[in-house]
């Protein structure tokens, strides 16, 4: 990416922040201030626009280190609360993903299966302090004999947990539909037959990546909000993909950019992290994650600036197109159109519903607002940026 | 003119009797048939939509009562666990009479249990687990 223009360093940014000085509104708060001040004057007066989603990211995960047992173990097969986590790793090391399901579900043996518990609900669990029974394999070595083992843990007792995530905060993400015959169940929610309603998952003008489209300030490094804790982009997320279609204003029509995000579980709070289950789809989480935005010039001013009629996504059928592989859109909706409740697809007007939490997303971005006004929580600069396409002002 | 959704289970003992019809004839309420499941010899279920005065609706349901019939006030058996909804709008996917909706411009799902018809789909629908009350396979609160 070439260098964009600063009119506004992070330095000068930090040393507000540090002072308490530093002028911060939410994204939807910028929208308004852009709407009836101009990009010029919300420039001028604001320092950084916090941004929030929460919402079912189903790749997501922990990094669990249980600490070393007596006598040693080189844990091969490794489960909490029955739900088995990767053992792989050296010794007492174990990744725990989202989506893992506890190993006697019945899956969708009787369609559709509700998959009650899973990856999401231990980290759910370790993160409200609840007990967690440990069990892990061994086959035995020299240097790590000990072949089973079982306890009872909470996260105190455990050396490390770190949730890391390989694709969070999709930017921009499809509008599902259902055109086969039968109401189907699937990670976008239950979808009724013969296009009977319609669901969709982004917070929006709230979203992290939608409000700065060519990641300008966002990449490794970038301290953020994750569960209710400080946490980092840590790289950029599995499918990025910059080349995605965008509109006039440089916002992506589709899914577009991830990001990879990493954080201490062990400073997390419920209130940001869940356990889901997705009926006849599986075990997920809902994570709540926000991202500062520092407005280091005007077109960063204009890009948070973004509402949600001018943010659009694709209408696509999740019936028959998208299990077969097949890149079709119906058509392109807003996130104004979405609100509604109501959309027109095709010439058919049918009930929209949302997936992803707005109320919380606005809690998560309020939060972050004021961990920056009154905690002195600075922003970090990026060390690698994100893969990008270049930018030309409209 | 009030209305009031209700579960009426007809144990075995009374299933074969004709007793509803009486809610129209004797106690001046419209009844209206939302969902039925009759398990020959066993028991019948029905859920119904009362509608008249309250008063009206009292009468009728302490008929019903004193018949036997056990009458479950939906509004009383459907919950939402406040701890456990994180306002995020899968249910009103599927709620079909707007017992759970969204509140514009704020987002936020609002619950009015007194429209619910005890379809069950929001508790299939909460990835949270937030949703619970009965249904007309299950008297026994899920």
């Amino acid at each position: 990416m070439d260098t964009i223009p600063i009119q506004r360093s992070y330095e000068e940014i930090n040393d507000k922040i540090r002072q308490g000085k530093a002028v911060v509104l939410r994204a939807d708060e910028m929208t308004e201030l852009v709407a009836s001040e101009g990009v010029k004057n919300a420039f001028k007066k604001v320092d950084v626009v916090t941004t929030g989603t929460f919402g079912t990211m189903c790749s997501s995960g922990a990094f669990i280190n249980f600490g070393h047992t007596r006598p040693k173990m080189k844990a091969s097969n490794v489960w909490l609360n029955e739900v088995e986590a990767y053992g792989g790793l050296a010794a007492v090391d174990t990744y725990l993903g989202a989506t893992q399901v506890q190993d006697d579900d019945p899956l969708n043996k009787v369609h559709p299966g509700q998959f009650r518990y899973g990856g999401g609900h231990v980290i759910e669990d370790l993160i409200a302090g609840r007990p967690v029974k440990l069990r892990a394999k061994s086959y035995g070595t020299d240097c790590y004999p000990l072949r089973e083992y079982e306890t009872t843990v909470t996260i105190g007792d455990l050396r490390d947990a770190f949730l890391y995530n390989p694709r969070n905060a999709y930017q921009n993400y499809n509008c599902a539909v259902n055109l086969s015959k039968r109401t189907i169940y699937t990670y976008m929610g239950i979808l009724r037959p013969n296009m009977g309603n319609a669901t969709y998952s982004s917070a929006g003008q709230l979203s992290p990546l939608l409000n700065d489209p060519y990641y300008w300030t966002i990449g490794v490094g970038t301290r953020i909000f994750l569960g209710g804790a400080p946490g980092v982009v840590s790289w950029r997320g599995t499918q990025h993909d910059p080349n995605a279609p965008r509109g006039e204003n440089g916002v992506v029509r589709e899914g577009a950019g991830t990001i990879a995000v990493t954080g201490d579980m062990k400073e997390m709070t419920v209130e940001f992290i869940r356990g889901a289950s997705l009926v006849g789809y599986g075990c997920s989480l809902m994570v709540g994650l926000g991202i500062p935005i520092p407005i280091l010039n005007e077109d960063l001013a204009r890009f948070t600036g973004v509402s949600d009629s001018d943010i659009v996504c694709q209408v696509v059928d999740y019936g028959i197109d998208y299990p077969n592989a097949i890149n079709r859109a119906l058509g392109e909706v807003s996130y104004a159109e979405l609100k509604t409740g109501r959309i027109d697809v095709q010439g058919k007007n049918i009930p929209a519903a949302p997936l992803s939490s707005y109320p919380m997303a606005v809690k998560v971005a309020e939060n972050l607002k004021n961990w920056i006004r009154e905690k002195g929580f600075v922003l970090g600069v990026p060390q690698v940026l994100l893969p990008t396409v270049p930018f030309t002002a409209p | 003119m009030a209305s009031k959704n209700v579960l009426l289970i007809f144990k075995q003992n009374i299933m074969y009797r004709p007793i509803i019809y009486r809610l129209a004839t004797e106690y001046g309420i419209i009844f209206n048939v939302l969902e039925a499941k009759i398990l020959p010899k066993q028991e019948g279920r029905l859920i119904l939509e009362l509608s008249g005065s309250e008063e009206e609706i009292a009468n009728g349901i302490a008929y019903l009562e004193a018949e036997r019939v056990q009458v479950d006030l939906l509004v009383d058996k459907m919950h939402r666990d406040e701890q456990r909804c994180v306002d995020c709008g899968a249910c009103t996917a599927v709620c079909r009479t707007d017992a759970l909706s969204i509140d514009r411009p704020s987002m936020k799902i609002g619950f009015y249990p007194e429209r619910c018809v005890a379809c069950g789909l929001c508790i299939l629908a909460c990835p949270v687990n937030a949703m619970s009350g009965i249904s007309i396979d299950n008297d026994n609160e899920i």
